[in-house]
């Protein structure tokens, strides 16, 4: 699954773009994200709170009871600010 | 047409561009967005438009399609700059052709209220006490909802966005 951070999303987590394989039980965007938290301080705090969170499932807004598969694009960010 | 880019673009050529040979336009409405000196009153240096190549695009053009049913376009136009803008710079233009001004109007306005709460860009602004990511405004969701239910893309005035505002 691919992974990618945007804003302050990348600036917390450290990572812009990465590639991970969550454990299998992880099927929704809600549970990806649960599963994130766990991966380290960094990725805690970034993820602390998820109503600041957007998230979009191969280039599409997700949310969280939506399904989510190893040959994923995941992208995390804050709500948008352009324009 | 939209276009996401780092240059600048010419107003008056993009302009021309989008009803020339069409003399079916009656009317064309334009808004040019501008990053401003000041945020939160606090000087601001520059700003950094950062977004989601393929996902920005997408969305660009699944507003345009909206608008394009909406309301009876005979062309529109958005271009989106990115990477590092100072004060003065133009960040957005959004143009709309039409044979009648309200459609014009009306489309124009709803274009950029869409883009503001549904494109994937972030603007991050230099301060004198650092850099500091832009907060979504609830009273930007709040002009977003007034066109109706959106099909996709739920940026929803959460908590949070209305305590920033």
């Amino acid at each position: 699954m691919k992974l990618l951070y945007f804003a302050w999303l990348k600036t917390r987590t450290g990572v812009a773009e990465e590639d991970v394989t969550p454990p299998p039980e992880v099927a929704t965007v809600a549970e990806l994200l649960a599963w994130l938290q766990t991966r380290g301080p960094g990725y805690a705090e970034a993820l602390a709170d998820l109503s600041a969170l957007r998230v979009a499932v191969n280039q599409e807004y997700a949310v969280p009871s939506d399904p989510v598969g190893p040959s994923d694009e995941v992208a995390l960010f804050p709500p948008v600010t352009g324009g | 047409m939209i276009r996401v880019q780092r240059e600048d673009f010419d107003v008056g050529a993009e302009i021309a561009a989008l009803s020339a040979g069409n003399h079916a336009v009656g009317g064309v409405a334009v808004f040019i967005g501008l990053v401003r000196d000041m945020a939160d009153e606090e000087a601001i240096g520059a700003m950094t438009l950062e977004h989601y190549p393929g996902m920005t695009e997408a969305m660009l053009e699944r507003i345009e399609a909206e608008a394009t049913d909406r309301w009876p376009l005979k062309a529109t136009l958005i271009i989106h700059r990115f990477g590092r803008l100072e004060p003065g710079e133009r960040i957005v233009l959004v143009a709309t052709a039409s044979a009648h001004r309200q459609a014009a109007f009306e489309a124009c306005e709803f274009l950029v209220d869409w883009l503001k709460t549904k494109a994937p860009f972030w603007k991050l602004e230099e301060k004198s006490s650092g850099a500091e990511w832009v907060t979504a405004k609830a009273s930007d969701d709040k002009a977003a909802a007034r066109w109706g239910t959106p099909d996709s893309a739920p940026q929803d005035s959460t908590t949070d966005s209305d305590a920033a505002e």
